[in-house]
């Protein structure tokens, strides 16, 4: 009855694995295919669709756009975040709770209404559609993120920190960039990287506000439309191979020192 | 400006540069998508129009109805299977190799979304993985359709939200004191009645918090119906994105819009309500 139950419940672990890493398994495996098709029968290893990904110009601006999109409007969330969870967290203002709501608020709607609600205004002030309209749309979302994670991070010991340094005579902004800066460094480090890997995979946003020159995962949706293709398994492996790096970074440096 | 002075407005300072970015980049366009929601497409006059075809046209019905389908049959899959699999790892595997477990179990979670249904596509297509091995040893004779059928986008999503939820299980199944089972088990109950009646019970909110986060996101999803069901049968998320796009019809893509908000509100207000019943 024991060792029923034991190979019952390796059986269904590994039944789960097998689902969960099926489809990347098959991107992975036919990014590798020496033939025009990635489907079965398997005809590599081959790193040919790596070579025309990484010399397609389309794909490869696509990709420096997704990496500065994602840098600049990371930076941009963060530091918008940290400086109102510095201020919330600090200093008691009226309606406080409200405004701490109004900042999440965006948490909780859908991608694809953000996008909507940013095209809609964009169109009618005349604003162009742009890699600089995506960043802005992607700001929105990863704002209340980050100002989430670093609120949540603001403890009762820092402001002992800091009382010591006003008391030693620093500023106000000597305080915050010389002490609350540092001490909450892995917070701010995990909600940039956070927002560095929504950024990165972000499509639906990118796909309503940006034109000629996107994102991407925007280029990646237009490669689909030449149905099942070695080329889209390439660039495929190349963002997952990105996105674990970004991950494992943030496990590396921020979980693991939070434990 | 005097010491005092400044140090007052410090803290405005600080706040106002996140607050203005979200009234100017989120609520503005809320609104504004709001008000369109009541224009006329040609001429742009105050009207009900857009509601009203929403309601009128069944194809539009249709889509909210096959919204709310995939959804919950897609919520109802995901924590059935994600359950057993976060139960196994948080109480069989040896505690020093859960971390490496559960990592593993979430590492697909950051493929981008659109590769992610690309490879399910490649998985499930007409000459695809699946449809390859089972003609090849013989189960079936001619290739299944999965691929473009709202099955594909059921495997799609449950996939992603499998992930999802055996993070959000696990770190419930964790949060329970040992203590609890001890007691239970040295009042005399089985495995099975400590689970039905002890863990169960304590894990249900973190269930119903899953699973309405599962709701949401697959509700309001494009690209997984998009890219597996095709255009066969649409999703509410499609339906407004064929709006803007092929149409370029912004106040009746708003009113999709703001009655799939409207939805979710609902399921919310459910979901709640339900939870703080679990609690008392």
């Amino acid at each position: 009855m024991r060792a029923a139950g034991k190979i019952l419940v390796s059986a269904y672990a590994l039944a789960i694995y097998g689902f969960i890493f099926l489809p990347v398994v098959v991107l992975v495996l036919f990014s590798l295919q020496a033939s025009s098709f990635p489907i079965p029968p398997f005809t590599g290893p081959s790193l040919r669709w790596y070579e025309v990904v990484l010399s397609d110009r389309r794909l490869m601006s696509a990709l420096f756009n997704s990496v500065a999109v994602a840098l600049l409007s990371s930076a941009l969330a963060v530091a918008l975040g940290f400086l109102a969870a510095w201020g919330f967290a600090r200093h008691h203002l009226p309606r406080s709770g409200l405004m701490r709501g109004l900042i999440t608020l965006p948490l909780t709607v859908s991608y694809l209404i953000i996008g909507m609600g940013l095209l809609i205004v964009f169109n009618w002030a005349g604003v162009p559609k742009s890699l600089i309209a995506a960043g802005i749309g992607h700001v929105v979302i990863n704002l209340p993120l980050c100002f989430a994670i670093i609120y949540s991070q603001m403890g009762d010991h820092q402001v002992t920190l800091e009382r010591a340094a006003r008391d030693l005579g620093a500023s106000e902004w000597k305080v915050l960039f010389l002490v609350s800066v540092p001490v909450l460094w892995p917070a701010i480090f995990a909600s940039f990287f956070l927002a560095m890997t929504f950024s990165w995979d972000e499509f639906v946003i990118a796909f309503l506000l940006t034109r000629f020159d996107t994102t991407l995962p925007v280029e990646i949706w237009n490669l689909l439309r030449s149905g099942l293709n070695p080329r889209t398994n390439a660039i495929g492996s190349l963002v997952f191979g990105v996105s674990i790096v970004l991950a494992l970074l943030l496990e590396l440096v921020f979980f693991r020192r939070s434990r | 400006m005097s010491e005092s002075q400044s140090g007052r407005l410090l803290p405005w300072a600080l706040v106002t540069p996140a607050l203005l970015w979200t009234l100017v980049f989120f609520i503005i366009p809320f609104v504004a998508m709001f008000v369109l929601s009541f224009m006329q497409h040609e001429d742009g006059r105050a009207t009900f129009e857009n509601y009203r075809q929403f309601f009128d046209n069944p194809s539009y019905w249709r889509a909210l109805v096959n919204s709310l389908q995939v959804t919950l049959t897609v919520t109802a899959i995901s924590v059935l299977l994600a359950y057993p699999f976060a139960w196994i790892l948080a109480e069989i595997v040896p505690v020093r190799y859960q971390r490496l477990a559960l990592m593993l179990a979430v590492l697909p979670f950051w493929t981008s979304y659109v590769v992610r249904s690309y490879s399910w596509l490649l998985v499930l297509a007409q000459n695809g993985v699946v449809n390859q091995a089972l003609t090849g040893s013989g189960i079936v004779d001619d290739p299944l359709q999965i691929a473009n059928t709202r099955g594909a986008t059921i495997i799609g999503f449950v996939h992603f939200f499998v992930m999802l939820l055996t993070l959000t299980i696990f770190a419930n199944l964790k949060q329970l004191s040992p203590s609890y089972r001890r007691a239970a088990a040295d009042l005399g109950a089985g495995p099975v009645r400590v689970f039905l009646h002890v863990i169960l019970p304590l894990t249900l909110p973190g269930i119903m918090v899953g699973a309405f986060l599962t709701f949401v996101l697959a509700i309001g999803d494009y690209i997984t119906p998009q890219i597996l069901g095709g255009n066969n049968e649409l999703l509410m998320p499609q339906l407004i994105m064929m709006q803007i796009g092929r149409r370029g019809d912004f106040p009746l893509a708003s009113a999709l819009a703001i009655i799939l908000m409207v939805v979710v509100t609902i399921a919310y207000i459910i979901c709640s309500r339900w939870l703080k019943i679990e609690r008392t």
